[in-house]
């Protein structure tokens, strides 16, 4: 079970904070009840569907729909032709930057095609099968051109270009020939050279992750509907309405405020709901019909048109003096972008050493497009990559010297004060406490049997704030709603209620949490970055002071006294002029009279959240390899993480969890496989193998509290961090395990199985 | 092709409706009876969230045509609280915070309610297995494992009581 260390002292005296209520949403979600993406409907509306490329890459000569057109019961079709042209646009997105033009030709494609599903067409129909029979009468002419799926080989020289008028950036000189690199980024510090000259041992190692896909389980899915005034409306699940809004403003070169975006229930999204794929689509298809218009994908769909995140080659050297002192790290880092430039490489090259004080070091970053579907963000883009070629090479230097893995990892540990590879001064990190809760851990001394093997490996995320706007409304009976702007993926509605219950004195089932669409509370940043219980609950929280300061104010006047005469705890005011004898207001009976003392109670905070503390997570992994068949079963695992103060610690445990769980099913099973034809050979569940619940031991989770000072109640971003650990944890386990240094995921079955035969 | 006419029972409840030759039940579920708590994750069968209960046996309602609902008992997600009191499972999940999107929870529900059935006092091992064919990508499935052995012992307490 999981153990909560060091509950900082705070003098806080909180009530609410730090307990595990039920979830307010939890009585929905097991009746269903909860409303998500796809079980939306209108009255009238029309079934939208996508014509997708069946080739990776081809020029597209011409789209002939007349066809499609003159079947009874079909109402629109639309394709790239139907959005206005966009000069090339970068915006802020949440998650990284975003270009709009890039966005919305992934939505449709507009002259060249660029991977296999890529969407071309889509049609609405007043049934699925009249859809379906429309998009096979869509009559459309291709040059096929030679395609590129694998990083190094739309790096190389001779590869089929993308977009010929892409050139890379980044280099001393400017390239004379177009290229699929898009970029290249480099981090240095010291005198790399040097560095070697002084290592006693150096480790050098390439490393291969291939493209991993989100999977959530519930598929893009929205209702779109363009009334004959030009008002918008969208019923949609994503990470963030405020995004949709804005993307589809920007796509369909309308009015922001002409479109109005309601937040489905999300069923999962990791990073993978940050951008739009349907709702332009769905709004140029109701437009042209007169008809709102529903658009669900398949799970086929999903896999070869949405997310993945970046496969990718990790090269790693590191030198170190023979007492353990890491002297010079050499990191390049190659990430595929997919059919449109934007990898995480940026991100993978800030957090590569993001956990090691390493005098000299040079990290080297290329963004590369290439002909899979265009990479969304994935749960601390870009982090687990270069952490698993980091964290092996780390492991395999550990074991040159001679030294544990933790002794070699607190040996050069970055603490407060330290200056980050990626360039700000730590304070207030909990990274070595990270390490020394796995020390304590019973786990790290259970004794290992044949064929097992025992793997450490840790991570860093950035966590962000940002901008959160938040409402808090007192209900006359004297319960509070509270309303924030950020879609609810991992129980933030639980923790929103939880921090407004703290500051209004109330149980926390007196605090009702809602998700409102948005024309019904100001502008939030999307749900990512591990920011929503930062940010948008440093809103709530404040919004919860004014009220209290209002709730004041108001006993203040009731009892003809000065404000400076009343107290505000556990939900009532308290009268502190003793002499005249007032008995405790509650805050329902304020709420009660609140005509009398100036109408509703209630207070909105908008503001653009500073200060979010980086987090550090340490995860053990012990496991078994069946050297006949080469499985490897993951027999216990174990997962410190610094979460500053876990608001709702069940929750902060489950996405600890989770992360883990999805960090061993890209270690052990997980990838996009492509034909020789650059098709997707794997997209569904069956062959795209996520872990199941018999795949995995109950995960042990261990949080540290390193609060940060910058949140109220100390909270820092928790979700990410636990995915970028495990996929060295594993592959570092299973080299133990077998004796051989694996470097390739999956660590599939063949894999082991090879590399035990060239024992 | 004219719609094909189903009478089947949900839930207890009689019911009839007009299905399209290919549909499956959980389209018939979803579109013709409104019945959205069971979901669509793959349609292939692989993830499980679409489970539903068919004369007493666990089945994916993607993978089972509408029209061979006709004459029999369909049990979903809808029915198993009764009369607006929660089954323990779904009290358990709750209580052990084993949702977190919550999409594949009706399914992971149904399902385990199908194991506690046919075995009572599943091992954790044994529940894992049975859970196997349900996809859930947030939990790690640590906690809902932990609810449904939990809701087990207290089901065999009631049985005993």
């Amino acid at each position: 079970m999981t153990d909560v260390l060091d509950r900082p002292e705070t003098g806080l005296n909180l009530k609410v904070v730090g307990t595990r209520p039920d979830r307010p949403d939890g009585v929905d979600k097991v009746t269903g009840r909860a409303t998500y993406g796809a079980d939306f409907s209108m009255a009238g509306q029309l079934v939208g569907k996508i014509l997708r490329s069946p080739h990776p890459h081809a020029r597209i000569l011409s789209i002939d729909t007349r066809k499609a057109r003159a079947l009874p019961g079909v109402k629109a079709i639309v394709t790239g032709a139907d959005f206005p042209e966009q000069a090339s646009q970068e915006m802020e997105g949440g998650e990284g930057a975003a270009n709009i033009r890039d966005i919305a030709m992934n939505c449709l494609a507009r002259d060249k095609v660029l991977y296999d599903g890529h969407a071309l067409a889509a049609v609405a129909a007043t049934s699925s099968s009249i859809a379906d029979a429309a998009l096979a009468l869509i009559d459309i002419r291709y040059e096929v051109l030679p395609h590129v799926t694998e990083v190094e080989a739309a790096m190389a020289a001779d590869a089929p270009i993308l977009d010929e008028s892409r050139f890379t950036t980044g280099l001393e000189a400017k390239p004379d020939k177009p290229s699929n690199i898009v970029s290249r980024m480099q981090l240095k510090r010291g005198d790399l050279a040097e560095g070697f000259a002084a290592a006693d041992v150096i480790v050098e190692g390439r490393y291969t992750t291939p493209a991993v896909h989100q999977g959530y389980i519930e598929p893009h899915a929205c209702v779109a509907s363009w009334s004959a005034d030009g008002q918008c409306q969208v019923w949609a699940s994503s990470q963030g309405q405020f995004m949709i809004r804005t993307y589809c403003a920007k796509i369909l070169g309308v009015e922001a405020s002409d479109i109005r975006v309601t937040p489905a229930e999300i069923g999962g999204g990791f990073g993978g709901k940050t951008t739009v794929y349907l709702e332009p689509v769905a709004l140029a298809l109701s437009r042209q019909a007169g008809a709102p218009v529903k658009m669900v994908m398949t799970r086929d769909e999903v896999f070869r048109a949405t997310g993945p995140t970046s496969g990718a080659v990790i090269e790693v050297k590191l030198g170190a003096k023979s007492d353990g002192t890491i002297v010079a790290a050499d990191v390049v880092l190659k990430y595929q972008a997919g059919a449109f430039p934007g990898s995480p490489v940026a991100p993978g090259c800030m957090t590569a050493l993001a956990c090691y004080d390493v005098p000299n070091f040079l990290i080297t970053g290329y963004d590369v497009v290439n002909n899979t579907p265009k990479v969304a963000a994935y749960r601390a883009p870009g982090a687990p990559i270069s952490a698993f070629g980091v964290e092996s090479a780390v492991d395999e230097l550990a074991g040159k010297l001679g030294m544990d893995p933790i002794a070699f990892r607190l040996k050069n540990a970055v603490r407060d004060g330290v200056k980050a590879a990626y360039g700000p001064t730590y304070k207030n990190i909990g990274y070595v406490e990270t390490l020394e809760a796995i020390a304590d851990h019973p786990h790290y001394r259970v004794p290992l049997g044949p064929n097992q093997g025992r793997g450490l490996a840790v991570g860093f995320w950035f966590n962000v704030g940002g901008e959160s706007t938040a409402a808090v409304n007192i209900v006359d009976d004297g319960s509070a709603v509270v309303i924030s702007g950020n879609p609810d993926i991992g129980g933030s509605r639980a923790s929103m209620a939880m921090m407004a219950a703290e500051v209004l004195g109330l149980p926390v089932e007196r605090v009702r949490p809602i998700v409102a669409d948005t024309a019904s509370i100001g502008f939030s940043m999307l749900t990512g970055g591990s920011r929503t219980t930062f940010a948008t609950g440093m809103a709530v929280t404040q919004a919860a002071q004014k009220v209290v300061e209002d709730l004041k104010r108001r006993a203040a006047e009731i009892w003809d006294v000065g404000i400076d005469q009343v107290e505000w705890a556990n939900g009532s005011a308290l009268c502190l002029d003793a002499a005249r004898n007032k008995p405790d207001l509650t805050l329902a009976a304020i709420a009660a009279q609140s005509g009398k003392t100036g109408g509703p109670i209630g207070a909105t905070v908008a503001l653009n959240a500073q200060g979010a503390g980086p987090g550090f997570g340490a995860h053990l992994c012990d496991v078994e390899v069946d050297p006949e068949t080469g499985r490897v079963t993951v027999l216990r695992y174990t997962a410190a993480q610094d979460v500053g103060r876990a608001i709702h610690p069940a929750y902060v445990e489950g996405q600890v969890q989770g992360g883990a769980a999805q960090g061993i099913g890209w270690a052990l099973n997980e990838e996009y496989v492509f034909d020789a034809g650059g098709r997707m050979e794997n997209a569904g569940f069956l062959d795209y193998r996520m872990p199941v619940a018999s795949d995995l031991p109950m995960i042990d989770t261990v949080l540290v509290e390193v609060p940060n000072p910058r949140h109220p109640f100390g909270a820092k971003g928790v979700g990410e961090v636990p995915i970028v650990p495990p996929l060295a944890a594993v592959a570092n386990a299973v080299s133990a395990a077998i004796g051989v240094r694996m470097h390739d995921l999956p660590l599939s079955p063949p894999r082991i199985r090879a590399a035990v035969d060239t024992l | 092709m004219s719609k094909q006419h189903i009478t089947a029972t949900v839930n207890g409840d009689p019911v009839e409706f007009l299905s399209e030759a290919g549909a499956t039940l959980l389209d018939a579920l979803r579109d013709e009876l409104g019945l959205t708590g069971s979901k669509e994750g793959c349609g292939s069968g692989d993830c499980g969230a679409c489970s539903v209960i068919l004369d007493g046996r666990l089945v994916c309602s993607c993978l089972v045509l509408a029209a061979e609902a006709e004459g029999r008992r369909v049990e979903t997600i809808e029915g198993m609280a009764e009369g607006g009191v929660l089954h323990p499972l779904q009290r358990k999940f709750i209580e052990h915070a084993a949702l977190q999107c919550g999409f594949c929870t009706p399914g992971l529900l149904v399902a385990a309610k199908a194991l506690l059935e046919t075995n009572p006092d599943p091992s954790e091992s044994e529940t894992r297995y049975w859970l196997a064919g349900n996809l859930c990508r947030c939990t790690g499935y640590d906690k809902v494992i932990r609810a449904v052995m939990d809701a087990g012992a207290e089901l065999r307490q009631a049985r005993v009581a």
